[in-house]
């Protein structure tokens, strides 16, 4: 069974890796600073005690106010896993360090998530549209998202 | 002589990038020096899509992602639904849907398989047998809930209905017939020269390269590790089967395509062991249709054919889901394409990529 990482374990570990770095924790899951992301996940692939080498997913959420990041770990050698999460303020800006550099699965993910949600992840060597095609309005799993009116009229259409 | 490289579009129109799936391929002569995978052709927003529908409703949406694996995207599904809501499902239903997505593992095994093989050359034949058992299978889907291919089978909290009389017989006869087709399939296959010559040695993967391109399923499992979630993080009643784990030692094409060919077996016995301790009882916990879960998050997977299949929902307590993000294993399995295209030959590059055992449904959601 792949156990989950106890929070208040796991958030002394990273508190001591990174000063100043965890800025809530709840059942399940940890919540950093969005400064310190890059330096949290890359301490929790080389902390041989935790040993995060797989990188499951990362999932971007719009919660209007925020949007968040979640990322979801597995350590292949000790069966154990960790959610790490970040908000995202700036609504008309919202940039984060991509993590491409500390696992390559990031790639497409990150695309994707630029493509359907519209963040900018920093020092991305390739940040273009995964999905949608280049020249697309808009971002739409934005919860703000309005499908745009037809441009053109199909006479038998409704 | 002065000489340049050339840039060739392959796809999205194109047999062997099995289904609308585009590569932009740079060739030095018949030298592969650059690739760019150009996706989106089968984007379909399913994420967006299911945050205006009920949970329920969501399934049928999950049908069409791995169009050839239904029944374990309905599984990841449910198995996440039921994690955000806290609902157990009776002991039959569980043992239902575990025989419901070995069978459609091993459907999923031959396709790949087939067109791998097809994509090799060998026109047809192998490709027939493996879709001459994969038709059982459906016959069997058909019996189960009336559908071959978009299933919607699984509910939250257990499967649609029990399984109808006759179905135990065909699986039983199935079941019965499997080890010796597969000795057949075997036999046809390993020992040819052409099959060897072609795949052993060729799209080598390293096993930590793997890891850290988040590649998972029977590809990461080719270059020797033993990964698999029904086993390191069981789910259903899997910690009560005996099965093991087919691992391979080079990562090669060969290795993608014998562990699949051992998994079929391996999904046999588990088939097997099901049928043997199945009791009778309910298959459902619940009736309901509409489900309001408390706020909160989840993160349900399954050991789907193509690798992990993740569904991360979040509920703000409302009738749908505020967001379903799909963790497509096709997709993810997709980030090391370059390391292994770039410097094989073009004849390779149609192997690696149906060994690979990409789903365009899935890749694009």
């Amino acid at each position: 069974m792949t156990e989950v990482l106890d929070h208040t374990k796991l958030a002394n570990i990273v508190r001591n890796g990174i000063k100043g770095s965890v800025c809530r924790e709840s059942t399940g899951d940890l919540s950093v600073e969005l400064e310190k992301l890059r330096d949290v996940l890359g301490f929790l692939q080389k902390e041989e005690s935790l040993d995060f080498k797989l990188l499951n997913s990362i999932t971007a959420v719009d919660y209007i106010e925020f949007f968040q990041l979640v990322y979801h770990l597995t350590s292949l050698t000790h069966n154990h896993c960790a959610v790490i999460k970040v908000d995202i303020f700036d609504r008309s800006n919202p940039t984060a360090p991509s993590v491409i550099d500390i696992w390559r699965g990031a790639d497409y993910q990150e695309r994707e998530i630029y493509d359907l949600m519209g963040i900018q992840f920093k020092d991305h060597p390739n940040l273009k549209r995964l999905l949608l095609w280049e020249g697309f309005d808009g971002h739409p799993l934005r919860k703000d998202y309005l499908e745009p009116p037809l441009p053109y009229n199909w006479p038998q259409g409704g | 002589m002065k000489t340049e490289a050339i840039t060739v579009n392959i796809g999205p129109q194109h047999p062997s990038t099995h289904g609308v799936f585009r590569l932009r391929v740079t060739f030095d002569g018949e030298v592969i020096q650059d690739v760019e995978a150009v996706f989106g052709y089968l984007h379909r927003g399913s994420e967006k899509l299911a945050e205006e529908r009920t949970y329920t409703q969501v399934i049928t949406l999950t049908d069409r992602l791995d169009y050839v694996a239904s029944m374990t995207n309905n599984q990841a599904y449910v198995l996440a639904c039921e994690n955000l809501m806290d609902i157990e499902v009776p002991e039959r239903g569980q043992y239902l849907r575990m025989i419901a997505a070995e069978l459609q593992r091993i459907a999923s095994h031959f396709v790949a398989t087939g067109f791998l093989l097809q994509d090799l050359g060998a026109m047809a034949t192998p490709l027939m047998y493996g879709f001459r058992e994969r038709e059982r299978i459906l016959d069997m889907f058909e019996m189960l809930c009336g559908a071959r291919i978009t299933n919607t089978y699984m509910r939250i909290g257990g499967v649609f209905q029990d399984a109808p009389e006759e179905f135990w017989g065909s699986l039983r006869s199935f079941l019965d017939g499997m080890p010796g087709f597969l000795d057949e399939f075997d036999s046809l296959l390993r020992g040819n020269e052409i099959l060897l010559a072609r795949t052993k040695d060729i799209g080598v993967l390293e096993a930590s390269e793997a890891i850290n391109c988040s590649v998972t399923g029977p590809v990461l499992r080719s270059t020797g590790v033993a990964w698999d979630l029904r086993k390191v993080d069981p789910y259903e009643l899997y910690p009560r089967i005996k099965f093991d784990i087919p691992i391979g030692t080079n990562g090669d094409n060969y290795d993608r395509f014998v562990i699949r060919l051992a998994e079929i077996r391996q999904s046999i016995s588990i088939i097997d062991q099901c049928y043997e301790q199945i009791e009778a009882g309910p298959v459902r916990s619940t009736n309901e249709l509409l489900f309001y879960p408390k706020t909160g998050d989840a993160y349900g997977k399954v050991e789907a054919p193509k690798g992990e299949l993740g569904f991360y929902l979040v509920s703000d307590g409302g009738i749908a889901p505020y967001r379903c993000k799909i963790r497509s294993p096709s997709l993810i399995n997709l980030t090391m394409i370059k390391d292994l295209l770039i410097g094989s030959k073009l004849s390779d590059m149609i192997v690696t990529l149906g060994s690979i055992d990409i789903n365009m449904g899935e890749v694009d959601r």
